[in-house]
């Protein structure tokens, strides 16, 4: 008999190698349960979870919403444009507010890096970071990371390339940890305006030569440029960055052995990745979709588990 | 810590006990086999469900589904632990719409784990029937009211004791552990 080490899920930087192969174990579990005729199971039945979405989403918050339908739990959806916050009220009031009427549960995405651990301080309840700003996205690099797993058999020792925004990606950021924690080999590429510098403290290698890496790699990660999050021009055009960075047929023609390619979505088709590679055999992107809503089944029943009844 | 305080079934009887359950299963189904499924409770419940289901196949010398179920998430202690309880492995690659069920487990003690497996069943079809089929019956025990169809043996057992099936190759046993010891 085991538990998380942890009472919120706020970064994967808190998570234990034993947490994460928890959440996998539960994860597998919940895989079989999705493949039944009747895909819900009654363990959160007295829980109620609210969805706190400061920033658009489709996939995460869908995902999050049918994880813990199929859990039973209560389900609040919230969308920042239709709240009080555009009347000026501050995010510890909206979730104090929504907590007094028995919550149990946050999922909290917000466009400030750190939002979801401040609000940990300053209410009871159960938090789970739906990604903060370009901080952390924990429940994308787990269900990444499970889907690797699922793929190969394995995490460790794997090469796994992240391509694109790495500056302003939060999925990069978590995705480096996660694969670190789980024996990966990690390196990044992209242009050197969208690395950070802090990477080479993280034991990730650093690449500005998109077909050397997809020679060295198993996997190859794919990201979108974040332009919500860019104020300047980090590079002269769409243009330039696909003939640069973008991924083709032509890039992996030659390399001599399958790639797995992944992208957490948004895709912009065409920019970072052409369709012929994000639709092909070697591609898991929807396996990715698949899988999220099993991690975050287990996260949410692993989290909810630690609420005395 | 937990000590043996009496063995409640030796080998021989083991063996002959588990044969008697088989052919009173044989007894009432077998006219359809062919509809009809053994239905393992995880953990402890599935090696004797299989060796019911190899008795069953080799005396109608017909095929028989069988399948393995784990109740965790239908269990009605959650959160009222301290750890989690880690699942076992659910395999039941068939719909069990319309099928006669015989679900498996080694010891019926507060009738909760089959309770919960009653709720787990119905989300693989709405089968036609289920009867309970358990090795050893601990009597006046129930905190629910569900009964076996097929029992082994039925004892009388005080909360301190735990009752401990064996059925690994080396040494096949019941045997009453005493848990105060």
């Amino acid at each position: 008999m085991k538990q998380l080490s942890v009472n919120n899920l706020l970064g994967i930087e808190d998570l234990s190698l034993e947490d994460i192969e928890l959440i996998f174990s539960f994860a597998d579990s919940f895989s079989e349960v999705l493949k039944r005729p009747i895909k819900k199971v009654p363990t959160l039945r007295d829980i109620t979870v609210a969805n706190l979405f400061f920033e658009p989403s489709t996939r995460t918050r869908i995902s999050f919403e049918i994880a813990e339908k199929r859990l039973s739990a209560d389900v609040l959806n919230f969308s920042a444009s239709t709240s009080s916050l555009t009347k000026g009220e501050s995010l510890i009031d909206t979730a104090k507010n929504i907590l007094s009427m028995k919550v149990d549960m946050l999922v909290l995405r917000h466009p400030f890096p750190g939002a979801a651990k401040f609000l940990s301080r300053h209410v009871s309840s159960v938090i789970i970071n739906a990604g903060d700003g370009s901080h952390e996205h924990p429940t994308q690099a787990l269900l990444d990371a499970y889907s690797i797993k699922k793929k190969f058999g394995t995490v460790k020792g794997l090469n796994v390339l992240i391509i694109g925004d790495i500056k302003h990606s939060r999925v990069a950021i978590s995705n480096i940890i996660c694969l670190k924690k789980l024996g990966a080999n990690v390196k990044v590429c992209g242009p050197s305006t969208l690395i950070p510098k802090f990477l080479s403290e993280m034991g990730v290698e650093v690449s500005y030569n998109l077909n050397e890496s997809l020679k060295w790699c198993d996997v190859a990660n794919i990201l979108r440029i974040q332009f919500e999050r860019q104020n300047i021009n980090f590079f002269p055009s769409n243009r330039e960055y696909s003939m640069q960075f973008g991924i083709n047929f032509d890039n992996i023609k030659n390399i001599g052995k399958n790639l797995v390619f992944m992208h957490p979505g948004p895709i912009n088709r065409g920019v970072e990745v052409t369709s012929d590679i994000i639709d092909s055999d070697n591609s898991i992107v929807l396996d990715q979709v698949e899988n999220g809503v099993s991690v975050r089944m287990a996260i949410l029943y692993l989290l909810a588990s630690k609420i005395k009844s | 810590m937990l000590e043996q305080r009496k063995e409640i079934l030796n080998s021989k009887h083991l063996n002959l006990t588990i044969r008697r359950l088989s052919s009173q299963v044989i007894e009432n189904h077998v006219s359809e086999i062919d509809k009809s499924v053994i239905i393992g409770l995880q953990p402890r419940g599935t090696a004797l469900s299989e060796m019911i289901h190899r008795n069953i196949e080799r005396e109608t010398k017909k095929e028989m589904k069988i399948g393995y179920l784990d109740t965790t998430f239908f269990r009605d202690d959650f959160r009222r632990r301290k750890d989690v309880l880690i699942p076992n492995e659910t395999k039941i690659n068939f719909s069990l719409e319309g099928l006669n069920v015989i679900l498996v487990d080694d010891v019926l003690f507060t009738g909760r784990s089959v309770r919960s497996a009653l709720d787990a069943l119905v989300s693989f079809g709405r089968p036609n029937s289920v009867e309970l089929l358990v090795l050893i019956d601990r009597r006046f025990s129930r905190e629910i009211p569900i009964e076996p169809t097929y029992v082994g043996k039925s004892i009388d057992v005080i909360d301190d004791e735990r009752v401990l099936v064996k059925l690994d190759d080396k040494k096949k046993c019941v045997i009453l552990l005493n848990k105060n010891s």
